[in-house]
């Protein structure tokens, strides 16, 4: 029953891109193989307990109506019981201690990665209910600030130095590695090694608030190549709109409410409450991984946010329709 | 040998005279004066009855709102306070107060072969300030201002900052109000284990319920204590601006975890351990054969206890704590499962030897067999780090902890209430309807749970309100919720079953499950007095071991209260106090206390002037009655 179970529920759910069976880094997979190891083991054990029930129960049953008279002592019987319960608790702590000492192996292979040197370091601050993602850089122009979507290269050590700007958050992308939490006033160092490009889902996985269920954020691991163009392309500040309609959503942009709270590098506009919105453009998701990155999606956010995700940090901006339409169509220039 | 007979027959009108000294005040306002712990005992499982249904009624409507991506059954905001509500309440105000307090005031005096519980006005009053916890939250929730912050509520999210108004300051009174409770029952209980013991029960003859719920009291008194702490503190922090956990200002957020779960995970083995306590009991009276490994047993449940006290870190693995500390608790974590394997292995033993009945409460015994090694199993995984940094606050999560706790608490819950039902309202319960409970409530329960681990492990964090199409999470979902259906129908034909076994069920005798604790050695219900004559023990099963002539306990007067104390390692009788009766105060005292405390959530000044009524109240409460000759202790050598 259960041996199939992963499978069933395999063919219900897809493995895809958010689950810890769809190891796409080292740590990943050696935490997948440790789950099968202790899997099995405890199947065997499941089986062999109830077995022993069922057998027990089934081999002196007595259907009668009314209660039997107790059994008298028996000593010699006792001495044999003794002897199976002892060989069966020295057992369970020999297998115990394995899986201990596998434990520890497989917790030792996680975190060798925090030996590597010259890792890509990424800040990631946890916001309610969005990711700051922040490249540091000793250039202070060289530093990338994005929002949600980490893109990392492949096969190269990666760190994730957390923080958390308000309540205890939890980076979680399962198909790279476990989670860790962003505790407001700690700062930890979360390592891994991506091995296969793609783009890999993760959610914040502590409780932190009404938008807890939105807080979505995605690893796009790429080659080194395609990498060091993005942050090429990251680093530059947002250029001037030349399309007529985009220059005056830029001026709706920056003598509206969205000044205030989020940056566009190259403008006036360089509140961090929000997103970093400098390269809008390039990102796949909005709010959070909760929207395309289309026109209409963007339009349903800046107008209601509060209907998509209630409570969010944003208010709602009823702009006049064709303030909002040159909004956007500034937004979508921000590659 | 002797199944169980009357112990001996007692001198003519001694019935009737007991009968109008333990009196238990009758009327209205009788109610509230009573302080016997058959009556406090069954108001606790009542109680906590209501909260289980109250509970599950919230989870239904988590289930419905999960059963479809994006549903719009509730938003956010009712989804947090309700799925907030359903852990406060589970744990607070159902668990620990049914599977302890409950069963623990009922039949541990019972057990003891005394007369009343220890300090039964202190048990009286834990009863009223537990159901003032209740209260206090619930009316919160239907006012809109239930806790919204989890049933752990972590700090920064219930600080002052980001949750302001009173939700999370009710929640905070409410751990106040039920651990006050758990303290004062744990209390009585203790006492009562150490010093009311019938003559013969020496203490490597006392029966392994006792032996469990000596180890929860232990517990709890070391354990409630750090969460009122931190509940406190995250008041202060609320309402008087200090700082304790504001990294802002210095303040720790991990302090909060540490303190919580230094309480939290002791508390898993405070409602599991009462479940365990059940089963050891129930295994040898329907397998008709002493529990083998008795002593093995003991030592297990007292390591259980103790060590829960060592594992609280694997809450936290996730928190990026040193890989040194985090090997010592999977160390920890997993060598707690040693003693409930101990326990597994000598139950199978006792009953591979024995003649199994399969009554209705062994059928739920067997429930919990296939239910709670599961979730022991699912723990094994959890507590290895690695395993646990991936499935850790996902619905695998949820999942093993339902299953161990439904699993190791609710399905001994029923065993336990099937078994001792009969004692407590004089009549068995419908054979034909506990079997189509059980079967509703197993199947129901695997389908909602089971389904779960699938969820987690497919990335599916908890405590979310809602989720994308696009996660595939839908259809495991659906199967899940539809297994409420299942449950909640067992549980109505539970209550049926109960209230029309009340009518007109069976009539149960003394003992209708020919079983060898002295919780049977009394008529079903027990009268006022407990035992006509108090028994004395000859072996670790007293009924099965009694002698031809077992004697009695002579020389207790039947014309005041008095108990028989006796000494805490061999249980020989040392003097007779005498029980202190009836009395309103300590519901006047939980009334004034209850007050205090919710003042506290809107002024702290309430504690400075509330000092002065609840003083006032206590002083009534102990006010000696000079009328009694019997008060002062009498110190003489007892015989039997």
């Amino acid at each position: 029953m259960i041996g199939v179970g992963p499978i069933a529920a395999a063919l219900l759910i897809d493995p895809g891109a958010h689950s810890m069976f769809g190891g796409a880094s080292t740590q990943a997979s050696h935490i997948e193989w440790l789950y099968w190891l202790i899997f099995w083991i405890c199947f065997v054990v499941y089986v062999l307990v109830i077995a022993a029930f069922t057998r027990a129960g089934a081999r002196n049953y007595r259907g009668d109506p009314g209660m039997l008279p107790v059994l008298p002592k028996d000593e010699a019987g006792d001495r044999r019981a003794g002897w199976f319960v002892g060989t069966a608790v020295v057992v369970t702590i020999l297998t115990l201690f394995f899986v201990l000492v596998e434990t520890v192996i497989t917790g030792k292979k996680v975190e060798s990665a925090t030996t590597s040197k010259n890792p890509v370091t990424i800040n990631v601050i946890g916001h309610q209910w969005w990711w700051e993602v922040i490249y540091p850089n000793p250039q202070a122009d060289q530093t990338v600030t994005t929002a949600n979507e980490i893109h990392v290269p492949v096969g190269k050590p990666v760190v994730i130095l957390t923080n958390s700007a308000d309540v205890i958050h939890s980076f979680w992308p399962p198909n790279i590695n476990g989670k860790r939490d962003l505790l407001p006033g700690y700062s930890s160092a979360f390592w891994f090694q991506v091995d296969k490009p793609g783009i890999y889902r993760g959610q914040c996985a502590e409780f932190c608030g009404l938008q807890h269920a939105h807080m979505g954020f995605s690893i796009i691991a790429e080659s080194p190549e395609q990498f060091a163009q993005w942050q090429q392309n990251q680093v530059k500040p947002a250029g001037d709109p030349t399309d007529p309609e985009a220059q005056r959503g830029k001026q709706v942009f920056l003598t509206h409410a969205c000044i205030m709270c989020h940056t566009v590098r190259g403008t006036d506009a360089g509140s961090r409450f929000g997103p970093d919105l400098t390269h809008l453009a390039s990102r796949q998701m909005i709010a959070a991984e909760t929207l395309p990155n289309t026109r209409g999606a963007v339009a349903g956010w800046i107008v209601d946010p509060q209907r998509i995700k209630p409570g969010t940090q944003m208010s709602p901006n009823p702009l006049a329709p064709d303030d909002l339409q040159a909004v956007i169509t500034y937004l979508q220039t921000l590659q | 040998m002797a199944v169980s007979e009357p112990i001996a027959v007692a001198p003519v009108g001694a019935a009737e005279r007991l009968e109008q000294t333990w009196r238990q005040p009758p009327g209205f306002w009788g109610w509230f004066k009573n302080t016997h712990h058959t009556a406090i005992g069954v108001r606790f499982m009542v109680t906590s009855f209501i909260f289980l249904i109250l509970g599950g009624i919230l989870a239904a409507l988590m289930r419905f709102q999960l059963s479809r991506p994006e549903n719009n059954l509730m938003g956010p905001d009712f989804y947090n306070q309700t799925f907030s509500m359903h852990g406060s309440t589970m744990i607070f105000l159902f668990a620990v107060p049914m599977m302890f307090q409950g069963f623990g005031v009922y039949v541990v005096p019972l057990m003891c072969g005394a007369r009343n519980i220890a300090f039964p006005r202190l048990n009286a009053f834990s009863f009223y300030i537990y159901v003032g916890g209740g209260l206090l939250l619930w009316i919160g929730y239907l006012l809109n201002t239930g806790v919204d912050t989890g049933w752990f509520s972590y700090v920064t999210l219930s600080g002052p900052q980001f949750s302001p108004g009173k939700r999370v300051d009710f929640w905070a009174q409410m751990i106040t109000f039920t651990e006050v409770s758990a303290l004062g029952v744990a209390i009585c209980i203790a006492t009562t284990i150490l010093r009311h013991r019938a003559p013969g029960m020496t203490l490597n003859r006392m029966p392994i319920l006792l032996w469990e719920k000596l180890t929860i009291s232990m517990a709890v008194i070391f354990a409630m204590p750090a969460v009122m702490v931190v509940s406190s503190m995250l008041l202060m922090d609320r309402t008087v601006g200090t700082h304790f956990f504001n990294p802002a200002e210095g303040g720790d957020v991990l302090l909060y975890q540490h303190l919580f779960w230094f309480f939290g995970h002791p508390e898993v083995y405070i409602i599991f351990l009462p479940g365990t306590a059940i089963v050891s009991t129930t295994v040898a009276v329907f397998a008709r054969r002493h529990i083998f490994g008795y002593v093995p047993i003991v030592v297990s449940v007292v390591a259980t206890g103790f060590l829960g006290f060592s594992v609280w870190v694997h809450h936290m693995f996730a928190t990026g704590i040193p890989q040194i500390s985090e090997s010592f608790f999977t160390a920890a974590s997993l060598m707690i499962v040693v003693p409930t394997a101990v326990q597994f292995y000598c139950w199978v033993t006792t009953i591979w030897r024995g003649k199994l009945q399969m009554k209705l409460p062994m059928l739920w015994i067997y429930g919990f067999f296939f239910v709670f090694l599961i979730g022991g199993l699912s723990g094994v995984m959890l507590a290895s780090v690695p395993v646990d940094w991936q499935v850790h606050d996902t619905f695998f999560v949820v999942a093993h902890f339902h299953y161990v706790l439904i699993g190791g608490a609710l399905f001994p819950m029923f065993a336990g209430l099937y078994f001792w039902i009969p004692k407590m309202m004089g009549r068995m319960m419908d054979d034909m309807l506990g079997k189509v409970h059980f079967w509703l409530f197993f199947v129901g329960f695997n389908l909602t749970f089971f389904t779960m681990h699938f969820l987690g492990l497919h990335g599916m964090p908890r405590r979310v309100y809602t989720y994308l199409p696009e996660m595939h999470w839908g259809t495991l979902n659906a199967l899940s919720t539809s297994g409420v259906a299942l449950m909640s129908l067992g549980v109505i034909v539970f209550i049926v079953n109960f209230f029309q076994s009340r009518a007109s069920g069976e009539l149960a005798g003394d003992n209708p499950w020919a079983a060898g604790s002295l919780d049977w050695a009394t008529p079903s219900p027990p009268p006022s007095y407990n035992f006509l004559e108090p028994p004395t023990v000859n072996g670790r099963e007293a009924l099965w071991e009694a002698l031809p002539n077992q004697p009695i306990v002579g020389g207790l007067r039947d014309d005041v209260r008095e108990v028989l104390i006796t000494h805490s390692l061999d249980a020989e009788p040392e003097y007779k106090e005498e029980d202190p009766g009836p009395s309103i105060w300590p519901f006047i005292t939980s009334i004034v206390v209850g007050i205090v405390f919710v003042e506290s959530i809107f002024t702290p000044w309430a504690i400075a002037w509330g000092a002065a009524p609840v003083g006032a109240a206590l002083i009534a409460w102990m006010w000696p009655k000079g009328s009694r000759p019997l008060r002062r202790r009498v110190e003489e050598k007892w015989s039997v």
